[in-house]
């Protein structure tokens, strides 16, 4: 092995021979008790590639030590029944459902949310880079993409930098996957500003028998690296160790960032597409976090134990790069996959149909480790289950915050409310204006929705809807959710209540709510509090799934979101998966018809804490937020449902923030068609105020348009259901009345809610 | 009746451009970049998306991968041919229509419902239209500003080969609002927006770009 630059590798041997050597394991962020935890596993010092392998695989980011006690919940309340419809669970690279006629459904949610801060364009690319590779890894083509996003104050002159980037960087690499983005969410909070959060779903699909998963049986059967070339990009902290430890003649600091080639990823997905057709692949894993180490310990740990990989056969951008920045890089759209050598000739013919270059890295042995050279030098010797998945577990401590008490105590009944229909009138305005309300079009219009053609519908409708079989029409529809000033007053009912929305909205659009997938992003699990929300909200969810009857499949923590000691909201933010078995019976949002019939159905409160109104009228938070009521968004589901089948729907929309005001105001902009609408049969039924029945943001309702000929029957369904409704009236004409308040023009409302991003983006 | 639809590594839209023209009666066949063979179709499609990542300059190098060998001059002979966005790009590169596509004047990607406006329906994709016909179908573009000199606008203006202009609205900072154009002879048509996602109810802002791919067919029935 000549020709292999000449390192100086710190192999299993010198580790053996030289026990107490230094190490750099606290630079690494590994605990003392960690190392120690590693020198017993290994029964010596573990080499520098070693070192490097278990300090990432055993992060926060990487091994969940801090979540994972509270995770397990999701499996355990799982039950038998909301397990008929999984086909795959927690624990692969993402979930899988059973959506009927053969096809399967397989859908993630993750976050990338620091990358995204620091390098705003690039780190939002990799993050959809990043999660289309998991639904590829399940062998399924990628369907579609949605991108939850939150920001600091729209006004702050950080949030002008950061937007674009992140908007642009999910942006250009979606619209270069042609996977159309079909919704998500723009949410503005100063507890983002430092700290903005950036999350990423990818849906995919395939027939039931192609399900791959990662692992590697099979004994002497190849491990095949394919897809871009290994860079020094993302090595970040690890560069700590090569440049400490190793003569390179490399640059001593690595970007800590990746940096993405949509077109790279493009290819590859066709080429896994057609890998996967011609049945060549035996098992498959994508590289993301931790690059290589991650990749191939996970694949070793899921199949028999034992693997060879040579670092020497890695295809390089930079040649340069040691051979422990080699099995740490995170250079993107990279794949892996476990091949019988029979087939192996085929593989490369396909690769090399797609130019995407693959190269043998090793194979499947009947031993018990991981083994990785390079050249004749052995770097690493592990178990690898005790790198992927044995690695430490911690019960942090929790503590219900002190601050809670007062935050709760403090309600929005002291707060002045409109008094007046003129009051009311601006008032609406000034919600559909806000950043949390208003138009997001500069934004979406970014995105290609319609690459593919399967799209019927995205934003700004409730759920995205997506078909995936062209015969039948079968699809799915999914939406992502979380009120984090819900989830910040209570963790236990914020998690809940984005569960409630998520699934509302899903029902709202005409889909059969099936699966959940989450990504909880939190502050740091080192502080107990943040740790009380986190189980809070686990617990929450937990239950909440069980109630509902849809399993948690998958999703990902983000941990450290904070600003100095100053955490973000909790920020569960949940992704509710539905079927339908003919998208073109999804309801739209928004009134094409004029002399339809108008409906709310549920129930009104007086619930304001939290609301939007608090927010935008008095910048308040505090209090307790809406009632929880699971059974009522069931009732209220079936009742859509049901009257979704016999196609007595027009429109359909979820209420949430902003109450029903907001619900009619943009049904009324959806199409330019206006309506009148009388109050007082809710009024008088739930005993509440026009500002209340405006404003308050009571859960498990909707509002539902209804040819006026099919009132009767929708009335019918309804009342079988036991879902309440009053009919409150009719659509048309050019403004928005509200009997005895307010009458406002289409054409104001749309000055009001169009043009705030962009001009707070042209400052 | 064959319709190709080339595929390029990086293609995004030729699933679609396929569906399209199955939808308005013909056989979609698919030719590969790499293979400079046009399976005897009556027609081709040059589909949207970045092909080979449109890294150096939009179509820039996709004019040179071996199918266009064999498709330039097809398009010279009088086969019909419909670039798309990249594919109009393509086109351009080629040299088979006249000007360039530059980034959107907002440098920004643009995705929305377009209002045009069908300025000439002597081309072999747009028979099926009526004159000054105005239709709404997807536009998405990153580099969609058609830009020329000033003697071609006027060149293209006067020969009527303005196939299609933006209405309400220029998207990309076009010249002259310029959405499409064609050759002289109307068998090679650039066009920006996107009339393949507009063929199916339900999918889609409408069916009025269904209209493209029936005019072809037609056109090669009666040829």
């Amino acid at each position: 092995m000549s020709n292999l630059p000449a390192y100086k590798c710190d192999t299993v041997d010198i580790a053996s021979q030289d026990p107490q050597a230094e190490q750099p394991w606290a630079e690494l962020g590994l605990k003392s008790d960690e190392y120690q935890q590693i020198r017993e596993i290994l029964d010596r010092r573990p080499t520098s590639a070693e070192l490097a392998m278990y300090s990432v695989m055993w992060s926060e980011h990487c091994s969940y030590k801090s979540s994972k006690v509270h995770l397990r919940q999701f499996g355990d309340k799982t039950t038998d029944e909301m397990k008929e419809k999984l086909l795959v669970g927690i624990g692969e690279n993402a979930g899988v459902v059973d959506i009927g006629d053969g096809w399967a459904v397989t859908f993630k949610i993750e976050s990338h949310n620091h990358p995204s801060y620091i390098e705003p364009h690039q780190g939002a690319a990799t993050g959809i880079g990043g999660i289309v590779r998991d639904i590829m890894s399940m062998g399924a083509r990628p369907l579609a993409v949605m991108d939850p996003l939150r920001f600091g104050a729209l006004d702050h002159p950080d949030t002008a930098r950061v937007l674009p980037g992140i908007v642009s960087g999910v942006g250009t690499y979606g619209n270069s996957l042609g996977l159309p983005n079909i919704g998500g969410e723009i949410n503005f909070d100063s507890c983002y500003q430092g700290n903005p959060l950036v999350n990423a779903l990818c849906v995919g699909s395939m027939r039931t028998e192609d399900i791959h998963l990662a692992n590697a049986t099979g004994v002497g059967n190849l491990i095949v690296l394919f897809g871009s070339k290994t860079g020094g990009d993302g090595i970040g902290g690890v560069s700590v160790l090569a440049s400490e430890t190793f003569d390179s003649t490399g640059p001593a600091k690595r970007p800590a960032v990746q940096v993405g080639d949509p077109f790279a990823e493009k290819v590859l997905i066709e080429c896994c597409l057609d890998l996967y057709a011609a049945d060549v692949v035996a098992g498959i894993q994508d590289l993301g976090g931790a690059g290589l180490s991650c990749a191939t310990s996970e694949l070793a740990s899921n199949g028999d134990g034992g693997m060879q990989i040579h670092l020497d056969r890695v295809p390089l951008r930079d040649p340069s790069l040691s051979p422990e920045e080699i099995l740490m890089s995170e250079s993107q759209e990279r794949m892996m996959a476990v091949v019988e050598p029979g087939k192996l000739e085929a593989f490369m013919e396909i690769a090399a149909k797609w130019d995407v270059e693959a190269s043998v890295l090793g194979e499947v042995t009947d031993g018990e480790n991981l083994e990785v050279f390079w050249g004749d030098d052995l770097l690493v010797q592990v178990p690898p289950r005790s790198v992927a998945h044995d690695g430490p577990v911690y019960q942090r401590p929790l503590e219900r915050p002190a601050y809670l008490d007062d935050l709760q105590a403090d309600g929005t009944a002291h707060l002045n409310r409109p008094r007046t229909g003129d009051d009311l009138a601006r008032t609406v305005l000034d919600l559909i204006a806000s950043p949390n309300m208003c138009d997001a079009s500069w934004v979406t219009d970014q995105y290609d929705r319609y690459v593919r053609g399967n799209t019927a519908q995205a934003m700004p409708d409730d759920a995205g809807v997506v078909r995936v079989d062209e015969e039948t029409g079968r699809g799915v529809a999914l939406s992502t959710d979380c009120n984090p000033r819900f989830t910040k007053l209570d963790p236990y009912a914020g998690s809940q209540l984005a569960l409630a929305e998520a699934y509302r909205n899903v029902a709202v659009a005409g889909a059969a709510p099936l699966a959940v997938s989450d990504c909880l992003n939190f502050g740091s699990p080192e502080d107990p509090g943040v740790m009380w929300q986190f189980s809070e909200a686990v617990t929450a969810l937990a239950d909440g799934c069980a109630v509902l009857g849809i399993p948690v499949t998958g999703g990902n923590v983000s941990f450290y979101n904070q600003t100095g000691d100053i955490a973000i909201h909790p920020t569960p933010v949940v992704a509710v998966l539905g079927v339908l078995d003919d998208v073109a019976k999804r309801n739209r949002s928004g009134w094409a018809h004029a002399q339809d019939a108008i409906y709310l159905l549920g129930e009104t409160r007086d619930e304001l804490d939290g609301s939007a109104w608090a927010e935008v009228a008095h910048s308040h938070l505090g209090g307790l937020p809406p009632t929880v009521d699971l059974a009522a968004e069931q009732t209220l589901a079936s009742a859509i449902l049901a009257a979704t089948d016999q196609g007595l729907i027009t429109s359909a929309h979820d209420l949430s923030d902003g109450g029903l005001a907001a619900g009619l105001a943009e049904s009324v902009l959806r199409h330019g068609v206006g309506a009148s609408v009388d109050l007082s049969p809710v009024a008088s039924r739930d005993g509440v105020d026009a500002f209340v029945a405006l404003l308050s943001e009571s859960t498990a309702r909707a509002i539902a348009s209804i040819s006026a000929s099919d009132a009767e029957a929708f009335e019918a369904v309804l009342s079988d259901k036991g879902q309440a409704f009053a009919r409150i009236g009719t659509t048309g004409g050019d403004h928005l009345k509200v009997e005895g308040q307010f009458t406002l023009a289409i054409e104001d409302l749309r000055s009001a809610h169009t043009g705030v991003i962009e001009s707070a983006m042209s400052h | 009746m064959k319709v190709g639809v080339v595929t390029f590594p990086g293609s995004l839209d030729d699933h679609d451009a396929a569906r399209a023209i199955e939808l308005a009666g013909g056989e979609a066949v698919h030719l590969w970049h790499g293979t400079a063979d046009l399976q005897g179709v009556d027609a081709v499609v040059l589909p949207g998306g970045f092909s080979y990542g449109d890294y150096l300059r939009a179509g820039a190098i996709a004019r040179f991968a071996p199918v266009m060998d064999a498709l330039i001059p097809a398009a010279k002979g009088g086969l019909p041919v419909l670039g798309i966005c990249n594919g109009f790009q393509v086109l351009c590169e080629s040299h088979l229509l006249p000007g360039a596509l530059v980034r959107n004047d907002h440098q920004k990607f643009i995705c929305r419902d377009q209002k045009l406006r069908i300025e000439r329906i002597n081309t072999a994709w747009t028979g099926d239209f009526a004159q000054d016909e105005e239709i709404t179908i997807v536009l998405k573009n990153g580099e969609g500003g058609y830009m020329a000199d000033e003697r071609t606008l006027d060149l293209l203006e006067a020969e009527g080969r303005v196939v299609a202009r933006y209405l309400g609205g220029n998207p990309n900072g076009s010249r002259r609002e310029i959405a499409g154009i064609s050759n002289e002879a109307g068998n090679v048509v650039g066009l920006m927006p996107h009339p393949e996602h507009c063929v199916e109810p339900g999918f889609g802002p409408g069916l009025e770009g269904l209209p493209f791919f029936t005019s072809v067919l037609r056109q090669v029935v009666s040829a």
